[in-house]
């Protein structure tokens, strides 16, 4: 039925005129036609133009010597950036002495009788024993380090995002303003930021958790922001004619109704810093990041592992809980919930005075079982066997080397013959399409950045590596998301995959994919595919799951095929899932593409790391922003207009 | 005026929160050391598995003999000056030779001192494996190179041969080196040592030609055996330009560093770490242990301990 009535207007001449995309096409013609044969003649066109580059390594390098020559006299840093390293410092010490007192028992005890008073019988017996597996794995104290780490950053997190979200939920002024900002924060991979933070407070704990919360913070600050503007409107005005002023209409009213929103919030917010917790291990933030990060140092995938699944599970099991706790949320409480919540918290400090009295409080040496050694050994089987001489198919680095040759050489190459002029074009055209011509014009001005910076071209290299990693993820990822979809047995089953997938710090899988594909940029394409397919399966099943039954029920009974419905109503149907699914899938496979700079995938991510490695901060530092500009273009170029709500991890 | 006021109200409660005075950014430690009032050092691993070897054995010998507590942070060269520098960590066990950063923070700033020579002596260099020289001996001298590029072609090296270097932290002049002596290669970063080594392991399993940079002492030379390629000779001065470089790496006597402050009053430790010293052979026995055989860096260095007390005998206080 919509294509009947897309074609329809194709018809006549007026038809086109009037059909919104063409028109932003001649319009942009026009202006193309105008302004290119200026541009052309002026700067000769071919790569960026020299005339247009600025050059900032100079002042970039003048100030990174002045941070290190001041660091230790200045004011600001004396009375401003050392008191808040410290109080980070003296608050992650204040968590990790605590939990180190409570003990291994006590520490167990707590979390399960906290998630089961928040969210169930069921998920405290998860927490218990997702607790006891990091015990058994040998990763107790890594475990406690991270956790207490988390605490902080979460906490800190949750509180810049709640201010900033009141000040955009109470003022249009703000909000207006802050969007961008958000936007912004949000798209940063975070590997580009490290550098300026690390200059500025050294490497160590502090700088994780402020690199942290820039990047967790956002999802708060919307999310909370959402709730006070969604408050109701009849609710408020019947506060308000009872005489309730600002202030106790905010505490009484709108806060308590956004509820939900700061709860899902406080769950984003969560994920977003552990999967923080390992990228900030290159700066070394200790605890389990470290771990996964010193394994890969020794191409030890089983110790990378077994860093990596204490993660997997406080990130189910931290998402679970507050998940569960967020629909719990309105229902009326337990009659007796206070005796509940005494009870618990006794049997809490029992637990923690039994373990103390019982003898040591850390976790015995003995109950550690590896599983480093079969891991290895099944990597080692699978690569050996894979790598190459495989009957028929070929090896894996046979494809890889094909990847690179028939995908990714064309790409990059094409790309970077193409006039800058073409590009920008090429960039403008599918962001108006989409969006606003406020977006297109954010999208082409972020790419020309990336010229201005100087790094016109390791740019499009980087593009190119992510055009083809996306376009692989949607072919996966739509294919497995209808699937889901279609069945609820194959969704349950694949539920468990998808969150190691989304949750396993990605330096686990790097190792492994050198192994298979070889040095180079195939390797970082295949690790953003395996990170950014999660999210694009999970939208894309939730998406056609959510299509209006209404209209399937009748094209049903008109005799529509499985295949039909599913071309003709569904996928029509879930489009704004379907560009969600696209956006989300672009900013994570940029993310990962980049650190694929540490498996030789070259061009922007490989000069972060040398900028980090280096401590050069004029490379590392262009680098990042050219990077923070690409992620913002194709922000852009695949956001539909009125995404905004919507909030992906 | 609300809106103004929440800065400064910010700063206000940071600055009663944390008592007015000055905070000195030089003397933060990690927060999870001196747990439970324990003495604690702490320890810069780099990324290679050497460098594992020399902190595993210390950390050992301190624990086990000295009853510290060793904390370690896992961060690259230049970065590990500077958190030296700051106090973060105690001491570098294993330096390749930084002059600029020695400049800057021995010289100038005075807020690090010299450990001593570890008894490794380094080298660099360009290594084909032993397999391919053996086929073809004329491979091991730079000016056969050219002839042997097409060999050396990987899909990412893009027509010319592939030199693969490594960890973009690690001293290298390979871009100059391939562009100066007019080589028909193309540099090729794996971007970590991890990956370098994955790759490394993979042409051999397969006897396929390569080219890479690589260094001595190295674990893999016993797994995959490789001869280094004449480069012209190293002079001294040499490599003083970087934009010029046209010789040889120099053999290079590894130095430890310690953090000023931690060597005076570091008490036993930090004379433990000042007499720390042994030789490239127990290096490579211990970053064996660590990388082939995938024992953990605490049992590794509980082997070599156990079997070669005359040695760490003298370096305790």
């Amino acid at each position: 039925m919509a294509t009947i009535t897309t074609a329809a207007p194709r018809a006549g001449l007026p038809g086109v005129l009037g059909h919104r995309a063409l028109r932003k096409l001649l319009v942009l013609a026009l202006v193309a036609a105008v302004l290119v044969p200026f541009a052309a003649a002026r700067w000769a066109s071919g790569s960026w133009p020299e005339g247009l580059t600025v050059d900032v390594s100079g002042p970039l390098g003048g100030a990174s010597d002045w941070i290190i020559d001041n660091r230790d006299s200045h004011p600001l840093f004396l009375y401003f950036f050392g008191h808040v390293s410290n109080v980070v410092v003296i608050a992650v010490r204040a968590v990790y002495l605590a939990l180190l007192a409570v003990g291994w028992a006590g520490v167990t005890a707590v979390a399960a009788l906290v998630a089961w008073r928040a969210a169930g019988l069921r998920l405290a017996l998860g927490t218990g024993a997702a607790f006891l597996a990091c015990g058994l794995l040998g990763m107790w104290v890594p475990t406690l380090q991270t956790l207490a780490l988390m605490v902080v950053a979460v906490a800190a997190s949750v509180a810049v995002g709640a201010l900033l979200g009141f000040a955009a939920g109470l003022s249009d002024r703000t909000h207006r303003a802050l969007r961008p900002v958000l936007d912004t924060m949000q798209v940063l991979p975070a590997f580009a930021y490290l550098l300026p933070v690390v200059l500025v407070f050294g490497i160590g704990v502090p700088a994780a958790v402020l690199a942290t919360v820039v990047y967790a913070a956002p999802p708060m600050a919307r999310l909370t922001a959402l709730g006070l503007r969604g408050a109701d409107k009849e609710v408020l005005e019947a506060v308000e004619s009872l005489g309730a002023t600002a202030r106790q209409r905010l505490l009484t009213a709108r806060v308590p109704l956004a509820r939900k929103e700061l709860l899902l919030g406080l769950n984003q917010t969560i994920m977003m810093a552990l999967s923080m917790a390992v990228i900030a291990s290159v700066i070394g933030a200790g605890g389990l990041g470290d771990r996964v990060y010193q394994a890969l140092a020794s191409v030890d995938v089983g110790a990378a592992l077994t860093a990596g699944i204490p993660i997997v599970l406080l990130a189910v099991v931290l998402d679970r809980v507050t998940g569960a706790a967020g629909a719990r949320l309105g229902q009326a409480p337990a009659p007796n919930s206070r005796a509940l919540w005494a009870y618990a918290v006794a049997a809490a400090v029992a637990v923690t005075v039994a373990g103390r009295l019982a003898g040591r409080p850390e976790w015995p040496d003995g109950w550690v079982v590896g599983i480093a050694e079969p891991v290895n050994r099944a990597v080692d089987w699978m690569t050996a066997h894979l790598y190459s001489g495989v009957p028929v198919v070929g090896g894996t680095a046979d494809w890889a080397g094909r990847f690179t040759t028939w995908v990714l050489d064309p790409l990059r190459d094409g790309l970077q013959w193409l006039p800058w002029w073409a590009v920008l074009l090429l960039v403008a055209a599918p962001a108006w399409l989409i969006g606003t011509w406020r977006t297109a014009l954010t999208a082409v001005l972020a790419m020309a950045a990336t010229g201005v910076l100087g790094v016109w071209k390791p740019s499009l290299d980087t593009l190119s590596q992510v055009l083809a990693a996306v376009a692989v993820t949607l072919v996966l990822g739509f294919a497995t998301g209808i699937a889901a979809a279609r069945s609820d047995r194959f969704e349950r089953l694949l539920r468990p995959v998808l969150d190691v997938c989304q949750t396993m710090p990605q330096f686990v899988y790097l190792i492994p994919v050198v192994a298979l594909f070889g040095v180079g940029r195939a390797p970082a394409v295949a690790a953003a595919i395996v990170y950014a397919l999660p999210a694009v399966v999970r939208i894309t099943a939730q998406g056609l799951r959510q299509v209006d039954p209404a209209a399937l029920e009748s094209a049903r009974s008109l005799g529509a095929t499985g295949g039909q419905q599913l071309r003709q109503i569904q996928l029509p149907l879930a489009r704004p899932a379907l560009l969600l699914a696209v956006n989300q899938g672009v900013v994570l496979v940029l993310a990962v593409v980049i650190i694929g700079g540490l498996v030789g995938g070259g061009a922007l991510g490989y000069d972060v790391v040398f900028g980090l490695a280096q401590g050069d901060l004029a490379t590392g530092l262009t680098a990042g922003a050219a990077i923070v500009c690409l992620g913002l273009m194709l922000d852009r170029v695949t956001q539909p207009t009125g995404r905004r709500t919507e909030e992906g991890a | 005026m609300r809106r103004r006021t929440t800065p400064a109200a910010g700063v206000t409660a940071l600055l009663l929160l944390t008592g007015c005075g000055a905070a000195d950014m030089t003397e933060q430690a990690s927060p999870f050391a001196h747990a439970r009032g324990a003495k604690t050092v702490t320890l810069s691993v780099q990324s290679w598995v050497g460098a594992q070897a020399n902190v595993a054995v210390a950390r050992y010998l301190l624990e086990h003999e000295l009853g510290h507590r060793v904390d370690t942070v896992q961060i690259d060269e230049v970065p590990a000056w500077d958190a030296l520098s700051q106090g973060r960590v105690d001491a570098i066990l294993e330096d390749w030779g930084h002059p600029e950063q020695e400049q800057r923070y021995v010289e100038d700033r005075k807020t690090i001192v010299n450990g001593g020579d570890l008894g490794v002596t380094g080298h660099i260099g360009w290594f084909v494996p032993t397999y391919f020289a053996k086929r073809h001996p004329d491979v091991t001298d730079w000016k056969n190179l050219d002839k042997y590029a097409e060999e050396f072609r990987t899909p990412e090296s893009g027509g010319k041969g592939q030199l693969m270097d490594g960890s973009p932290s690690y001293v290298t002049n390979d871009e100059a080196l391939v562009r100066n002596l007019k080589l028909d290669y193309k540099v090729v970063f794996a971007g970590s040592e991890a990956a370098q080594i994955t790759q490394i392991k993979q042409f051999a399993q397969e006897e396929k030609p390569f080219l890479t940079y690589w260094y001595t002492p190295q674990w893999l030379f016993e797994k995959v055996p490789m001869t280094e390629v004449k480069l012209p000779p190293y002079e001294e001065g040499c490599d003083a330009d970087p934009e010029k470089v046209a010789c040889a790496y120099p053999h290079t006597p590894l130095q430890k560093y310690l953090n000023a402050d931690f060597a005076e009053n570091g008490g036993e430790a930090a004379d433990f770490l000042r007499k720390f010293r042994w030789t490239t052979e127990d290096q490579n026995e211990v970053s064996l242990m660590i990388a082939e055989q995938k024992l953990s860096p605490e049992e590794a260095a509980r082997k070599w301990v156990a079997g070669h007390e005359s040695t760490w005998r003298k370096w305790l206080p």
